[in-house]
């Protein structure tokens, strides 16, 4: 394994220093035996970054995006780590199944690839999947999801939570009260009453919240709440967290940057679940993630073939692409805005989500001896977003033609370059 | 004008009035033996309906065959949200037989945006009605049937004319083109209907609602019934026919509150006996069959003004 001395980089934006990879970890002592410099002045090094919510589409939509190219759109982002949803065709909600993806992503290579155990079979809602078996396969499923459906019957959610405890898992709840967003297509505000899409109301997150905080507690569990993005549902995780429950959040850099505004358009590229929110909803989630409420950023990268965006707005798929403009929308409404600094990027885009997975190997500060997961990253660039130039399979980027700031260099998968010069290796 | 209309808020009061004033030349038309314009002789209008209305089509058909247009009928029912051909597909499909204005009912809020602004046509687009965010032209033929009825007592225009819409205001596209263009034309507009039926966000609208048909009616020059459709019933949004019926529907006794003027609007199709009693609808108040004939004067001025830029309506020495 090629031996890399990184010269005068940044580690979380601090004085600049060197940092020598050998034998995939971070090495402590005289640079010997280095056989390729990387130049890093002005570069910022960061940990490598952890996914806790992407859908890498296989196995059954490989149209849309297979765990390679998933893998290598992340490794573009700078992530080292993803986790795989379980929404895939079969349903990851079997121990076959989440071995299969898991064993896709170490052939990838790219990035190292968790899968997410269905917490119902088949994504239905009615009967536990075999949460255990997966939690013992060689996938070691942690975290748990029916993402893209909400557990929405309290008994099976309070049963779930209850039952992971045995091995330590979490329930990472898509929150969507099925009844309140029947044929929902937009947040509801005056906006969709205006444009006569049907309203995504905010209560219909906020009490599934609401109710899962009082569950988690009840039962003593672990939850973890994807995708808020609302300001009441920031403020009910922040009641939750004060009382010392056990509630973790994700946020999504969509939901920090776009409003739903972006709705007049009709274009489907900003239709996503859950919704693009207000302006005053942005404000309380980036307060919410500079604060800690929520605790970490995840992408919920969510590919989708060319025509099932370039139709009318009702008849179009949810989701957006996110795994390669993660960082830079961070940088933009969170950095550059002086909310976070770089340390607090890497709590909430790699320590933090790799705690809340469980993973040994990534999240860890940039130490001697500690596996050598690493993005090397260019505050200073800008970009403007070429939507036909992803490494995913699909295009649904809601960022294409916007200029976006920073840029990733480098990507080190324990020691190994995944992405040198902003391209794949 | 713009190029296309795919909402009442694409209209200035400039675009809306000269729509007014060429519909009452070509509704008069309508009075002669020969009720055809060469206006649009050559051109090709497409209908391009992805949901069933006779009424609208037909309407449409009339005001484009009246000005010598060509039309197609393009029946698309299924549509793409089931697994028929894209909305795309259909697009380029009349792309390619060269329409000049596409007429477009369709299910899906936004449609008719989609087909004017994604690059898919050329043509002038229409919105004949699309989900439950707009329909432009049955906007204008009620301000049309207004003016005709309320402008010669108010100095021409519908300045201060108070409107009432009542109904199932939330679904209904018709409500909120209304809303748009009667605001922009100066009315005041009320939408009367239970709070279920009111669209969040319905106080930035610059009209003013109430719960309260009883209280609204007498002092309204217009009183517009919305059509509720029967499958709100299982959404709960009202518990009975019975009960909206006696709370926001139109029947003789409330008819007796009406101002001597006022008249009764439907755009079709009513539910006799649901929002309108049989007669409040026949009575001489009732101006809904003038409403359809209107209709075809209203579209053949939108698309003669769409499609036939800035000559005028009629040549020199015509006694139009």
């Amino acid at each position: 394994m090629t031996t890399h001395l990184i010269k005068g980089v940044s580690v979380l934006g601090g004085t600049p220093t060197d940092l020598v990879i050998r034998d995939g970890v971070i090495a402590s002592g005289p640079a010997e035996g280095v056989e390729e410099v990387i130049e890093a002045e002005g570069l910022i090094a960061l940990p490598g970054l952890v996914d806790l919510h992407t859908h890498l589409r296989e196995p059954g939509r490989e149209d849309a995006e297979t765990v390679e190219t998933g893998t290598q759109a992340a490794a573009i982002g700078g992530f080292t780590a993803v986790h795989a949803m379980a929404n895939t065709e079969p349903v990851a909600d079997t121990a076959g199944v989440v071995e299969q993806v898991w064993r896709l992503g170490r052939e990838a290579g790219y990035c190292d690839v968790y899968p997410i155990g269905a917490v119902t079979v088949g994504l239905a809602g009615e009967k536990i999947a075999e949460l255990g078996a997966m939690a013992d396969s060689a996938a070691r499923v942690r975290v748990f999801s029916d993402d893209g459906h909400c557990v929405s019957d309290p008994l099976l959610m309070r049963r779930a939570l209850e039952y992971v405890k045995a091995f330590d898992g979490v329930i990472a709840q898509h929150s969507q009260e099925p009844r309140l967003t029947e044929g929902a297509q937009m947040n509801e505000g005056e906006l969709s009453g205006r444009l006569g899409l049907a309203g995504w109301p905010a209560v219909a997150e906020e009490a599934i919240i609401a109710r899962d905080c009082l569950l988690a507690a009840h039962v003593g569990s672990r939850l973890h709440v994807c995708h808020v993005s609302t300001a009441g549902s920031v403020e009910l995780i922040r009641q939750a967290k004060e009382k010392g429950w056990n509630v973790t959040a994700e946020v999504t850099p969509h939901h920090l940057l776009l409003t739903d505004e972006l709705a007049a358009t009709y274009d489907p590229l900003y239709k996503v679940n859950p919704p693009l929110r207000s302006a005053s909803d942005v404000e309380a989630l980036r307060a919410g993630l500079a604060d800690g409420t929520i605790d970490i950023v995840a992408t919920d990268h969510a590919p989708h073939p060319h025509e099932d965006k370039d139709c009318e707005w009702a008849a179009a798929a949810f989701g957006m692409l996110g795994l390669e403009t993660a960082l830079s929308v961070v940088q933009q409404t969170m950095v550059d805005t002086g909310l976070l600094d770089w340390a607090g990027v890497a709590e909430r885009m790699s320590y933090a989500p790799a705690r809340i997975g469980r993973l040994a190997d990534h999240g860890r500060p940039l130490e001697d001896g500690a596996p050598a997961n690493i993005v090397l990253y260019d505050p200073k660039a800008t970009r403007v977003v070429d939507g036909s130039e992803t490494a995913s399979l699909s295009r649904n980027t809601p960022y294409a033609g916007r200029e976006l700031p920073g840029r990733v260099v480098a990507t080190f998968l324990r020691g190994k370059a995944t992405v040198l010069d902003g391209k794949l290796q | 004008m713009k190029r296309h209309l795919l909402s009442a808020a694409d209209l200035t009061r400039e675009d809306a009035e000269l729509v007014l004033s060429t519909a009452d030349e070509m509704r008069s038309l309508a009075d002669r033996p020969i009720k055809k314009l060469p206006a649009l002789r050559g051109r090709t209008v497409v209908n391009l309906f992805f949901e069933d209305s006779t009424r609208t089509r037909i309407s449409f058909e009339a005001a484009a065959k009246r000005l010598s247009a060509d039309v197609i009928n393009f029946s698309a029912k299924g549509s793409s949200l089931s697994k028929g051909e894209s909305l795309k597909d259909t697009a380029l499909t009349l792309e390619a037989m060269g329409a000049d204005a596409v007429v477009i009912r369709h299910g899906a809020s936004g449609a008719p945006h989609r087909l004017a602004h994604s690059g898919w046509v050329r043509s002038s687009v229409v919105n004949a009605g699309d989900g439950t965010h707009e329909h432009p032209t049955q906007a204008l033929l009620d301000a049309f049937t207004m003016w005709r009825h309320l402008g010669p007592r108010n100095g021409g225009t519908l300045d201060g004319q108070r409107i009432a819409i009542v109904g199932d205001v939330l679904h209904s596209r018709v409500a909120r083109s209304n809303a748009l263009l009667l605001r922009t034309l100066g009315a005041e507009v009320t939408l009367v209907a239970p709070p279920t039926l009111l669209p969040v966000g319905v106080d930035t609208w610059g009209v003013e609602t109430s719960y309260d048909l009883d209280g609204v009616i007498p002092k309204a020059d217009a009183v517009m019934m919305l059509r509720v459709q029967r499958e709100r019933m299982n959404g709960g949004f009202f518990p009975t026919a019975r009960e909206y019926s006696r709370r926001y529907g139109l029947d003789g006794r409330r008819m007796a509150t009406l101002q001597d003027h006022t008249i009764v609007m439907h755009p079709g199709p009513m539910v006799r006996g649901m929002e309108i009693t049989a007669d409040v609808a026949d009575s001489d108040r009732s101006v809904i069959v003038e409403q359809v004939t209107n209709g075809v004067a209203v579209r053949m001025a939108v698309l003669y003004l769409l499609l036939g830029g800035s000559e005028p309506a009629h040549t020199e020495g015509d006694d139009l």
